[in-house]
């Protein structure tokens, strides 16, 4: 793992000599990376090898988990989100996170999106609320396909829809960087695609991670890339590097799909 | 020579045991004689030669049992003595059961002289029946079991005929329960028709006025507004105003904040509350509960507070119904995925929020079908109220004051020392008839709200 082919100047995130356990089994193993503010960061790696469980070190999220433990350093704009001061709570509307499974609420659509500006007192008032959901629906690009039908249930819509539903919903509460585990594994290529152009459009407004096991996907959509394998960082770098040109054995293994 | 079940049962037994030998050395034999191989294994045959013997010849006992009696006493009522008997009624009925002892033997002498001259036919009848139905009895098991047993050839499938057979004895062991309910179903129905032909329906559900009062000057009225409200009040209003909420709260306290440790004991617990006998919670309610109350409306100065309460029982009937509510909602709440709350948290939302905003509305429709449940659990409960809600009829919101049930009016109405078709026995049974009617609905509804929610999130 080399620094030097990383051109970082001002990451969003940084992670530092990340251990992660459940119980007495350690899951990740010694990561240090940092995420770039205007960047796209791609994980991949064989199955069980941590994404998920390192992505989910990044939003706490791993709170919820009663075994879990993490040790390390893991910084969001400089500010140690392990420390005690952190308000875990806010943590995580700045660092949104969707899911490999499309997870919405059983409400109405309006009420999926507006869900998280609600809680955090976003909106004052119900035209504020409407903006804010309307901007978040747009920028999903789910807004021409529901504006007609705002109350109807959220889990109504197609798995595609529901995944940019629940896209939607994290980018309502503004955050700054948005979690993504294996957000288009459940998801038909069309519905894939459309996910795609979508973290393109969003690249530059949020720091976005992504998990996948597609490796055009992370090709396609990454500016950087991840790889992971028995809980250790084995290589990360540009996306391009990573793909044409990888250091590691292993990683040129995976890549070619000689194991994984 | 009388007819004894037991040990006729144990003698079939017995029979089907030697089927059991008898099947499986032939299949044993046969294998070893062609040298060729048995489809199932010997043992398979033993039981399909023992199925076949004890089975109906079992049933056959079993139906043989119930209505050798009836022909017994059939066969006595046309014999010559049985002439003089009184004509009808209670003293008939008490010389013919006298007539029985002596015969079969339970008692040493007859206690009326009446019954004397019918003990011979009784006992002649006895044995006849006796004889008649342990013939058919054996004459059923040879024939069953010489059936299976010729039937045993080596590529006989007893393997698969034994599953048939037991899946059939399992479907008649199913059976009785339901067609035991049917059967209760039928009697309250007759009974019920009965009442309705002395009272109108009309007046029954919509009458206000309840005063069964047999013999008294003035005509009885059967009015159920009364006890329907009681029941409401209690059943439905107070013992919900204390279970649900406190049923929820536990429920999510457990399924969301409870350390493992705390959950692991608090469960069981709570189940066990679930078995405690309703007597118990009687007591609780009519010997604690109410006097604390009665004292506590009089120092506030409320008009008719009685020792007997409709808040007393309904609170208590309440505490009974928490656990139920609370395994209802722990279910329902845990049945709505992590996906769902891990959403929320992921939002920044705070873990109550979290179950406010989003786990209970989830879980809402299973937590109503749990309700409803509850509530007809609740209406059909009868020792609390018997014991703490009172049997004046009132029609009042004073939760103070003394309200009746339909189970405590039953009850009233049974135990009372009446002929059993006057119209006030009869109309416990048509107060019964109403309140499995409701509660059967209840259960319709809520039963289908629980599957529905259960395939939404499958
Ligand atoms: N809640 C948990 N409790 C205990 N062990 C866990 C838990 N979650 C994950 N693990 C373990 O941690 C390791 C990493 O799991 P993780 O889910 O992070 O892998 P992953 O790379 O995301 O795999 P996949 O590609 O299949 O999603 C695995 O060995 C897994 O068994
Ligand atoms: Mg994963």
């Amino acid at each position: 793992m080399t620094q030097d082919d990383l051109t970082i100047t001002d990451p969003k995130m940084k992670a530092h000599g990340v251990n992660v356990f459940y119980g007495e089994k350690q899951a990740i193993n010694d990561v240090s990376i940092d995420v770039g503010t205007d960047l796209v960061t791609a994980f991949i790696g064989p199955s069980g090898c941590g994404k998920s469980t390192f992505l989910r070190s990044l939003n706490r999220m791993n709170d919820t988990v009663a075994s879990a433990r993490v040790t390390g350093q893991i910084e969001l704009d400089g500010e140690d989100i392990y420390a005690p001061s952190m308000d875990v709570v806010q943590l995580r509307a700045r660092v949104g996170m969707v899911f490999q499974k499309p997870n919405p609420f059983p409400k109405s659509i309006y009420d999926n999106v507006g869900y998280g500006p609600r809680i955090h007192g976003l909106a004052p008032n119900k035209a504020d609320l409407d903006v804010i959901v309307e901007r978040a629906l747009v920028r999903a690009g789910l807004w021409d396909e529901v504006k007609d039908r705002l109350q109807e249930s959220g889990t109504a819509l197609s798995g595609g829809q529901q995944q940019r539903l629940c896209i939607a919903r994290a980018i309502a509460v503004d955050p700054e960087v948005i979690l993504m585990d294996e957000p288009c594994s459940a998801l038909d290529p069309i519905a894939t695609a459309k996910i795609e152009e979508l973290i393109h459009e969003l690249r530059g407004k949020y720091a976005i991670v992504i998990v996948t096991h597609n490796m055009q996907q992370a090709a396609r959509v990454s500016q950087r890339t991840a790889f992971f394998h028995l809980g250790t960082l084995v290589e990360y770098g540009k996306t391009t590097d990573i793909f044409t040109n990888p250091k590691q054995e292993r990683t040129k293994d995976y890549i070619t799909g000689r194991y994984g | 020579m009388t007819f004894n079940a037991a040990a006729l049962l144990l003698l079939i037994a017995g029979l089907a045991l030697i089927g059991w030998l008898a099947g499986r050395a032939r299949s044993n034999l046969l294998a070893g004689r062609a040298g060729t191989k048995l489809h199932s294994r010997p043992q398979y045959h033993g039981w399909y030669v023992a199925l076949w013997l004890f089975a109906p010849a079992a049933l056959f006992l079993a139906v043989w049992a119930s209505v050798s009696p009836a022909l017994i006493t059939n066969q006595v009522l046309t014999s010559e003595a049985a002439q003089s008997l009184p004509a009808y009624g209670f003293e008939r009925g008490a010389v013919l059961s006298d007539a029985r002892n002596v015969a079969l033997g339970n008692q040493a002498k007859v206690r009326m002289p009446a019954a004397a001259p019918l003990v011979k036919p009784y006992a002649d009848a006895a044995h006849k029946y006796a004889w008649i139905g342990i013939a058919a009895m054996l004459a059923l098991a040879l024939a069953g079991g010489l059936y299976a047993f010729t039937r045993i050839k080596p590529d006989f499938r007893a393997r698969t005929r034994v599953e048939k057979i037991v899946m059939l004895v399992l479907l008649l062991a199913s059976l009785v329960a339901i067609l035991t309910t049917f059967g209760i179903v039928l009697s309250l129905l007759f009974e019920s028709i009965r009442f309705f032909r002395l009272v109108s329906p009309a007046e029954l559900l919509f009458g206000t006025e309840w005063a069964p009062t047999s013999g008294a000057p003035q005509p009885d009225t059967f009015g159920g507004i009364p006890l329907f409200w009681g029941t409401i009040l209690i059943g439905a209003i107070i013992a919900m105003i204390v279970a649900i909420p406190i049923g929820m709260m536990t429920a999510v306290y457990l399924t969301q904040y409870a350390a493992p440790v705390v959950r692991k004991w608090v469960k069981p617990i709570l189940e066990i509350l679930a078995g405690v006998p309703t007597v118990v919670y009687g007591y609780f309610a009519a010997l604690t509960v109410a006097p604390a109350l009665r004292e506590f409306a009089v120092m506030l100065g409320i008009p008719n507070a009685s020792t007997e309460s409709a808040l007393a029982a309904g609170i208590v009937m309440g505490v009974m119904i928490i656990p139920f509510v609370s395994s209802m909602a722990d279910d329902s709440i845990n049945a709505v995925p992590q996906a769902m709350r891990d959403g929320s948290l992921a939002l920044g939302a705070t873990p109550n929020e979290t179950i406010r905003q989003v786990l209970i509305p989830a879980a809402l429709p299973g937590v109503m079908g749990g309700i409803l449940l509850a509530v007809s659990r609740a209406i059909g409960e009868t020792m609390i109220v018997v014991m703490a809600a009172g049997l004046s009829a009132n029609m009042t919101a004073n939760p103070f004051a003394s309200v009746t049930t339909v189970t405590a009016q039953i009850v009233k109405l049974l135990t009372g020392d009446q002929e059993f078709d006057s119209a006030k026995t009869l109309a416990a049974f048509a107060l019964g008839l109403v309140l499995f009617i409701v509660t059967l609905l209840l259960n319709i509804v809520a039963l289908r709200i629980v599957k529905k929610y259960r395939e939404a999130y499958e």
